[in-house]
């Protein structure tokens, strides 16, 4: 049997209100997306902590995805603007642990808009098979 | 993986059983992922004592299977592998409590919409991606607790945005059952769109005179507060618990003693250019009824234009104008909310769609409805606005703004139906008169509708199928449209008297405002989003916050009224049980690891957190279970139950693993 194409893993950190249901309207309209996707599912954007984030990259993940409602739609109010603020965190750790930066995106999907969501996917997928696996990842690990 | 002694602080990591259940959900499921495969990989699992495939997890069949599995296995833990738990968390929830489990040492993983269903062309994709995406859920499953979710009394009394037709039968329906309803309008009178129209298909009955009486039915209902020209401001709390702030806005007239005789409109000296309700057509004084049936029928003020003349205030016989009048605001609690905020109709002058703002005689369908209104600006009688003279040549453009890449991809649904009615009225009134509809398809499903397209077939209403290309008006007013009929292939210059543009529907400016303000997701439409579009159509993802007629999207006026009634009925199951569950899903801390710092504190929006001598005080009552606060905590004191940091480390770590593991 052929060699099958190495496929990336990316961890995505999604709402429970929005981005969350956006994968599912992704999934109910039938845009097919690669298989490389593992969602985490949490209450908020705000609950995302850039713990878990790093916890992802050291596991192996290829990329990490941070994802919530548009700002102003939050469930609760405010945290995508926490879940902000964090992230611009973590882009400057990225940095200094030399990964290079598509590795870790944020992107504000609302639970409509599921061919957004399979497009991102699609997008990143892409621009992680370019780069190859990620630095971090330990040896032998998928 | 080295596993911990004590995994949960009272069960030990040996203790743990695991009951997997992987749903095939017909060929939903089990046509793209081999279901037993996954099931097989799951035994393979720690702590999985049992593993199973089934046709219909959800089905009652799959779900005594659950139950029985947890007694003959004694499982502690259940996993069904299938749908989104968007829809069916509670289900699943509600059966492994009837099994004698804890609600919340359920997990749910998501192998259709996630996965069947974006993966269908690579089988073994999916089915690896599915055996993962359990692996991860049965590594968080094994550190899953147990959770109490809290019982709160429910405030007996309803709030309704909008009292359009639909609004009005929520409120309606609602007060029937013996509850209260606060009914709010932002506008003088309540009637919404209805209100406007001449007639309504397929009947062509008169639309207000039957909404009239509805109409009077609301202002005279003991249990219906009826707000108009109010607004909401602020929405606060949660299911059966919501305290809203409501602004009145100052009509300066004291509408307890004013009879709306109108005596004060004939005084006034003002001329206004522009009258609202009949869609900019005719003028209105700067005090004004709404209209002849308006409800309450009470003068209100413009002071946008006022001259503060004091004409009316000297004709008023029951002295109700006080120019003095402020704004005031109302503070309500209620249980549940019902949003009927309705649409805007789709405004073609931006674009100047069809030459709409550039050429005189081009006009929508709402501002003929007024035009053939008896009780519009011209008394019925249609006249075009050029020269007021009566068109004997009329053409109808469908789909104005709808089923359009450029404007709006969905199909408004009311426009076909609303031009066949508008174009029956005028063979009607003027049988001399040639009716055009240019057309791409009509669509007139449900009762008695396709008849009434026959008649207007039958009537000589002319149908060209196809969509003008160029719409130019000449000195004389007459509109000419070059279309091309693609039955036919003929191009005609199609010389008009008036041309009608059937616009549609888009979602509302203030229904935006008031979405925002009780966080109701939109739809990529624009418009509100019901909770699941066939099962829970007007229920929204926030409990106790229900949405009817076009807020949800476009939609005619049976449909708007069988909505308005779904409301009222989803909304008085709150109401009548006295009780809502909420989440148990809260934050919680553990004071020996708290140090106190507070930074947590800032974080809520909700004010469950304060410090308390030097200790965290949690309001579990205010606390929406969100975690943000949780992410926070420098010392990992604060936790949120059900999305503690080695629950979600956990999930994390089982999207991995070693090669050949």
């Amino acid at each position: 049997m052929a060699e099958k194409e190495w496929e990336p893993k990316i961890v995505a950190f999604c709402c429970n209100w929005c981005s969350y249901g956006g994968a599912d309207t992704a999934g109910m309209g039938r845009f097919q997306q690669p298989s490389s996707l593992r969602i985490i599912r949490v209450m908020c954007s705000g609950r995302i902590d850039p713990m878990h984030v790093f916890n992802a990259f050291l596991e192996g993940a290829d990329a990490v995805l941070v994802t919530g409602c548009h700002l102003g739609d939050c469930h609760y109010v405010n945290g995508n603007y926490k879940a902000e603020v964090r992230y611009q965190f973590l882009e400057e750790m990225v940095k200094q642990l030399g990964l290079e930066p598509e590795r870790l995106q944020l992107n504000w999907i609302s639970a409509s808009e599921g061919e957004k969501f399979a497009n991102f996917v699609r997008d990143v997928t892409a621009k992680i098979k370019e780069l190859g696996p990620s630095p971090l990842k330990p040896e032998g690990v998928n | 993986m080295a596993q911990d002694e004590s995994i949960t602080g009272t069960e030990n990591a040996k203790d743990i059983r695991i009951g997997v259940f992987v749903c095939e959900c017909g060929t939903n499921i089990g046509g793209v992922v081999n279901c037993r495969a996954v099931a097989d990989y799951a035994a393979t699992l720690p702590n999985v004592v049992h593993s199973v495939v089934n046709k219909y997890t959800c089905s009652d069949a799959g779900q005594s299977e659950i139950k029985q599995a947890i007694k003959n296995h004694n499982l502690n833990r259940v996993l069904v592998a299938s749908c989104t738990p968007k829809t069916h968390e509670p289900i699943f929830r509600a059966c492994v409590e009837e099994g004698g489990l804890n609600p919340y040492l359920f997990e749910f993983v998501n192998i259709r919409e996630h996965c069947s269903w974006i993966h269908m062309q690579d089988k073994d994709s999916a089915t690896k991606k599915a055996s993962e995406l359990v692996r991860m859920g049965v590594s968080r499953a094994r550190l899953l607790e147990p959770l109490q979710s809290n019982e709160v009394p429910v405030t007996n009394k309803a709030l309704v945005i909008g009292a359009g037709v639909a609004g009005m039968q929520a409120a309606l329906d609602i007060a029937d059952m013996g509850y209260k309803v606060y009914l709010v309008e932002k506008n003088p009178s309540i009637g919404g769109k209805m209100a406007q129209l001449d007639k309504t298909f397929p009947t062509n009955d008169c639309s207000i005179c039957i909404l009239g009486p509805k109409m009077v039915e609301i202002a005279r209902n003991k249990n219906i507060e009826l707000m108009t020209y109010s607004e909401v401001e602020e929405v606060d709390g949660y299911v059966g618990n919501f305290k809203v702030k409501v602004k009145h806005k100052p009509r300066f007239i004291d509408t307890t003693t004013c009879t709306g005789c109108g005596l004060c409109v004939q005084k006034c000296p003002v001329e206004v250019p522009y009258f609202e309700f009949n869609e900019g057509i005719g003028t209105r004084k700067a005090i004004y009824v709404p209209f002849p049936q308006a409800v309450p029928l009470r003068a209100v003020v413009d002071k946008s234009v006022c001259i503060d003349c004091g004409a009316c205030i000297k004709t008023c016989e029951s002295h109700s104008i006080n120019m003095e009048q402020k704004e005031t605001f109302s503070d309500i609690e209620v249980g549940v909310i019902v949003v009927t905020t309705g649409y805007d109709i789709y405004d073609p002058e931006p674009k100047h769609d069809f030459g709409y703002g550039l050429c005189d005689n081009v006009v929508t369908g709402m501002e003929l409805e007024r035009l053939l209104n008896a009780s519009g600006p011209t008394m019925g009688k249609l006249v075009r606005p050029s020269d007021a003279k009566p068109p004997k040549r009329i053409g109808f453009v469908q789909c104005v703004g709808s089923r359009d890449k450029n404007r709006n991809r969905y199909c408004s649904g009311f426009c076909c139906m609303y031009a066949l009615k508008d174009a029956q009225l005028i063979r009607e009134k003027y049988p001399d008169s040639e009716v055009y509809i240019m057309y791409m398809d009509i669509r007139s499903p449900f009762r008695n509708y396709e008849e009434f397209y026959d008649r207007a077939r039958d009537m000589g209403i002319k149908f060209i199928r196809g969509k003008p290309g160029k719409v130019d008006e000449d000195k004389n007013g007459n509109v000419t449209v070059r279309i091309e009929d693609t039955l036919t292939s003929n191009l005609y210059n199609l010389e008009l008297d008036l041309l009608v543009l059937s616009v549609g529907a888009v979602a509302g400016e203030s229904s935006e405002h008031i979405r925002h303000l009780l966080k109701v997701s939109r739809a990529a439409d624009g418009f509100m989003m019901e909770a699941h579009p066939k099962l829970k159509p007007v229920d929204t993802n926030l409990d106790g916050i229900f949405i009817g007629g076009v807020t949800q999207g476009p939609k005619d006026i049976p449909y708007s009224v069988s909505q308005g009634s779904a409301c009222a009925a989803r909304a008085t199951r709150y109401l009548a049980q006295g009780k809502a569950t909420t989440e148990g899903i809260t934050v919680e801390v553990d004071d020996d690891v708290c140090v106190g710092c507070g930074i947590c504190v800032p974080m809520c929006p909700f004010q469950a957190l304060s410090l308390v001598d030097g200790k965290l005080n949690i309001i579990k009552a205010l606390c929406k279970g969100c975690g943000t606060c949780a992410t926070a905590c420098p010392t990992g004191a604060l936790q949120q139950n059900h999305f503690k940091n080695e629950q979600l480390l956990a999930q994390i770590r089982g999207a991995f693993t070693f090669e050949g593991e």
